[in-house]
């Protein structure tokens, strides 16, 4: 449990562990009948309609200014995002 | 004439006719949603003055002969969509305060053709649940029974077309998400076919999965709806340029079609017998009304439910990786390094349903198990798209209820998952195979909506909307407005 939320970069409030794995131990129980389907010639199926690699033309087209970018920041300084240091101190 | 209890066809008429205005019709909804959102709680924020200015815009419109199809007609907008300007959360704590940078396509295609948004409906936080009951914020109640779920994800939505609060809705359909709200509340319901209408601006649960749809209060609303937000949108790269033919043959009846009735949906386990009743009911109109109901099988219908809920929980994994507290949304400030920073934002942003399929979707796609689920899922969706193949060759559409129970009481399931994900049993398979289905009300069970699902091949919206129309003339049985 804890392995996969700091995968998932999920922090995890006391009892989580338990409660987490109790529920997930439920779904996965049932997902497991999936284990009952012979699928050894099937392709995978990823999206369901023809359509693929549809692309526009590359062509500049106006963006959202600077400002609007940082509209919704929790903290942005000097037109950037700020964060915490990303290095562990040396 | 009271105008929360019409159509948009009928109120299109009276505006056309300039025998009522955009103004007066946004202030008579306004009201409404005054005396009945707090009992029914569809909505999270009005936008009065947004609704003013286009109010203003579309009697300008109507009054130049120049109005679009839904010139002056009130519109609710599932919080999941965004609208510029306007607070969009996705029924998460941890997009409170986000103003939306930009209108996505299909709402800002309805605004083009003349839609007031009165508001921002409540839904299950980013659109996961059936019951409306995983918003951050509060529970929706079912217009029609207040004790009772309006279903979900997209419940807000609903209700505010069954509560009269709004003429038409905008919904989302990951599983089942438009169509189950709208059989719970007895209004119609529609998810089209994937890549119907553009997904731009559309807050992503699991991307090869979401369609967005209208709730309305007739099949034909539905079509006028759908067919002013369907397109190829080069913002959207899973968009269609197919051509926008959805409301071709819409009146022409069901005389001589084939109507497929899928046993494993029709015996599926946990039906009440309330709900099966109101389908045979419908099943027999059909049939008077010209269509050869027939035999069809979906042989891995009992892998429906657990493939889904791999691919999707997968999928919203790595779409809510974006949420992390840096350029939007809430934020964890006392962190001192950047990975305690993304777990501390995401453990106070996400709920619980959440936080469980983002754990769920992540073991699925962690090293060592990508194959025993995720790649044997997508094998799995394979099967299931070629049994709705194989149907669609002995049937014109799929006909079953939309879930296999009516509204049940707020509470009653919020505890066991699993439960609460077999609401979708009936609607999901629709999803994985990418086809449009629509639900329109067929009677009642226990003094509750009943739903009537018509399910068609890809990209034949026309069949699943001609088949509910004609279901609706030949029954008779109209939306109606709850009395609050």
């Amino acid at each position: 449990m804890r392995h996969v939320a700091l995968l998932a970069r999920l922090g995890l409030e006391p009892g989580d562990e338990e409660f987490y794995a109790e529920q997930l131990s439920g779904i996965l129980a049932h997902i497991d009948r999936l284990q009952q389907v012979d699928t050894d010639d099937i392709p995978p199926t990823a999206q369901v309609v023809e359509i693929v690699n549809q692309l526009r033309e590359d062509e500049p087209r106006p963006g959202l200014s600077q400002y609007e970018v940082l509209a919704n920041a929790p903290v942005a300084y000097d037109g950037y995002f700020r964060v915490p240091s990303i290095q562990e101190e040396a | 004439m009271d105008t929360t209890h019409m159509t948009l066809a009928e109120l299109q008429r009276l505006l056309q006719a300039r025998e009522l205005s955009a103004k007066d019709l946004l202030s008579e909804h306004l009201m409404r949603i005054d005396n009945v959102d707090h009992d029914v709680k569809a909505f999270l924020r009005l936008t009065p003055d947004l609704a003013k200015e286009q109010a203003a815009t579309a009697d300008r419109a109507l009054k130049a002969g120049e109005a679009g199809p839904l010139a002056g007609i009130p519109l609710a907008v599932k919080d999941v969509l965004c609208v510029k300007g306007v607070e969009t959360t996705a029924g998460s704590q941890i997009l409170r305060g986000f103003k939306a940078p930009y209108t996505g396509t299909a709402v800002g295609r309805l605004f083009e053709a003349g839609a007031v948004m009165v508001g921002v409906t409540n839904c299950d936080e980013f659109a996961m649940g059936s019951s409306t009951e995983n918003s951050s914020y509060f529970p929706t109640h079912n217009p029609w029974a207040l004790d009772r779920v309006p279903g979900g994800s997209s419940g807000g939505s609903a209700s505010a077309v069954a509560a009269g609060e709004a003429v038409v809705s905008l919904g989302t359909d990951t599983g089942g998400s438009i169509r189950q709200p709208a059989a719970l509340c007895g209004v119609v319901g529609m998810k089209p076919t994937y890549g119907r209408v553009s997904r731009y601006g559309l807050i992503a649960f699991a991307s090869s999965l979401d369609q967005i749809g209208p709730f309305t209060r007739s099949v034909e609303d539905c079509a006028i709806v759908l067919e002013a937000m369907a397109g190829r949108d080069p913002l959207d790269a899973t968009s269609s340029d197919r051509p926008n033919d959805v409301r071709r043959d819409f009146d022409a009846g069901v005389k001589g079609m084939k109507l497929g009735v899928p046993r494993e949906y029709y015996d599926v386990d946990g039906i009440e017998p309330g709900v099966k009743a109101a389908i045979d009911k419908a099943l027999d109109v059909l049939r008077g009304a010209g269509a050869e109901i027939v035999d069809v099988t979906l042989p891995h219908t009992d892998y429906g439910l657990a493939a889904y809920y791999i691919l999707a929980p997968a999928e919203c994994s790595s779409n809510l990786a974006r949420f992390d507290g840096v350029k939007y949304g809430m934020s964890d400030q006392e962190a001192t390094n950047i990975t305690d920073a993304y777990m501390n934002s995401r453990r106070h942003g996400f709920g619980t349903e959440v936080r469980r399929r983002v754990m769920l979707g992540t073991y699925a796609l962690s090293s060592g198990y990508y194959d025993a689920y995720y790649l044997k899922a997508q094998k799995v969706r394979t099967l299931i798209k070629r049994d709705f193949d194989t149907a669609f060759e002995k049937c014109d559409a799929i006909v079953s209820a939309t879930s296999p129970t009516v509204a049940f009481p707020i509470g009653s399931k919020t505890k066991d998952p699993l439960a609460m994900y077999l609401c979708d049993v009936l609607t999901l398979g629709g999803n994985l195979a990418g086809l449009p289905g629509i639900s329109v009300p067929c009677g009642l069970s226990e003094g509750l909506p009943v739903g009537l699902q018509v399910l068609a091949p890809q990209w034949r919206e026309d069949v699943a909307l001609r088949v509910a129309r004609a279901y609706e003339v030949a029954s008779g049985v109209k939306v109606e407005v709850a009395p609050l």
